[in-house]
């Protein structure tokens, strides 16, 4: 019998009243979200690949702890070996071990290779979850990535928090 | 994750969020999502197992096809054992007293995942930049 979801709101409100801090403020939504239909068959399509596991490539600079709202272009050939983790919030044990559970670049150029999706597109994107910022992240990180989904013509994006 | 989905959504693009977070996910209501219960750090699955990897990316893809009312949040059958034991640790008090709180201080240094990491982004930097490292204002 499985049991039902860990409530990280709840859990990160216990944690944090125990230590003494202030509540985390979670985003709520209560209006109906943006709604865009598929145009085109997957095997079609170009998708988009965008993940808040704090990966990096060698050779580009790691992202920091405190409320960083850079992102990281991972160009969609990359080896898997050329990538790191680098996180505050989660155990990166098998995130370095293999990135795909948190980025599934080699996932989804396997999918693209079986023509289950039409092209990877030429470019990933990186950032690190845990902003604390809701509002850099609604007026200064999301407009940025949103921005490069439309340059790089993307059919669909694929979001993968860590 | 979810404001940068409806921020995409909004321009006409699909979006397909994956989450290992219920509440977070259902709070944020991103255009669409599938739920798969496993521990955080594992979103697309579990590491060197291609197959299951592949099962869960297609069903995923299959959700961005399917998926026709805004904010549906499709739950995946995958368990991470048979038992979900796992879910009792997760952020809670260590058993021996202590705190419970493993996360790591806020430096606003970058955090290398080895000293090489260090040594080749600094290389990158005296040759012109870091490639494909973008700062926002």
């Amino acid at each position: 019998m499985s049991r039902p979801p860990v409530d990280y709101i709840e859990r990160t409100a216990e944690r944090y009243g125990a230590l003494g801090y202030p509540p985390y403020q979670w985003v709520r939504n209560d209006d109906e979200p943006p709604f865009a239909p598929m145009a085109k068959p997957l095997a079609g399509s170009r998708i988009g690949l965008i993940a808040s596991g704090g990966v990096y490539r060698v050779g580009q600079i790691a992202f920091h702890y405190r409320d960083d709202s850079s992102y990281r272009i991972i160009p969609r050939d990359c080896e898997m070996s050329e990538l790191r983790a680098t996180h505050f919030a989660y155990d990166l044990t098998s995130a370095r071990s293999d990135p795909n559970v948190v980025f599934p670049l080699a996932t989804l150029r396997a999918e693209a290779g079986d023509g289950g999706i039409g092209e990877v597109a030429p470019n990933a994107y990186t950032f690190m979850g845990g902003i604390y910022s809701a509002r850099r992240v609604r007026e200064r990180l999301a407009p940025a990535l949103a921005e490069r989904m439309e340059e790089d013509a993307v059919d669909a994006a694929l979001l993968v928090p860590a | 994750m979810g404001l940068i989905a409806r921020e995409i959504e909004s321009r006409g693009i699909p979006t397909l969020s994956m989450s290992s977070a219920y509440s977070i996910t259902a709070a944020v209501r991103p255009p669409r999502a599938v739920y798969l219960d496993f521990p955080l750090g594992h979103t697309a699955g579990k590491p060197h197992d291609t197959a299951l990897q592949r099962r869960i990316l297609r069903d995923a893809l299959e959700a961005l096809v399917t998926i026709d009312t805004p904010g549906t949040i499709r739950r995946l059958a995958y368990r991470w054992s048979k038992d979900d034991a796992w879910k009792d640790s997760v952020m809670r008090p260590h058993p021996d007293g202590a705190s419970g709180d493993d996360r790591i201080e806020r430096h606003p240094d970058p955090q290398y995942q080895c000293e090489d990491d260090r040594i080749a982004a600094e290389a990158a930097i005296e040759r012109g930049g870091c490639r494909g490292c973008v700062f926002l204002s």
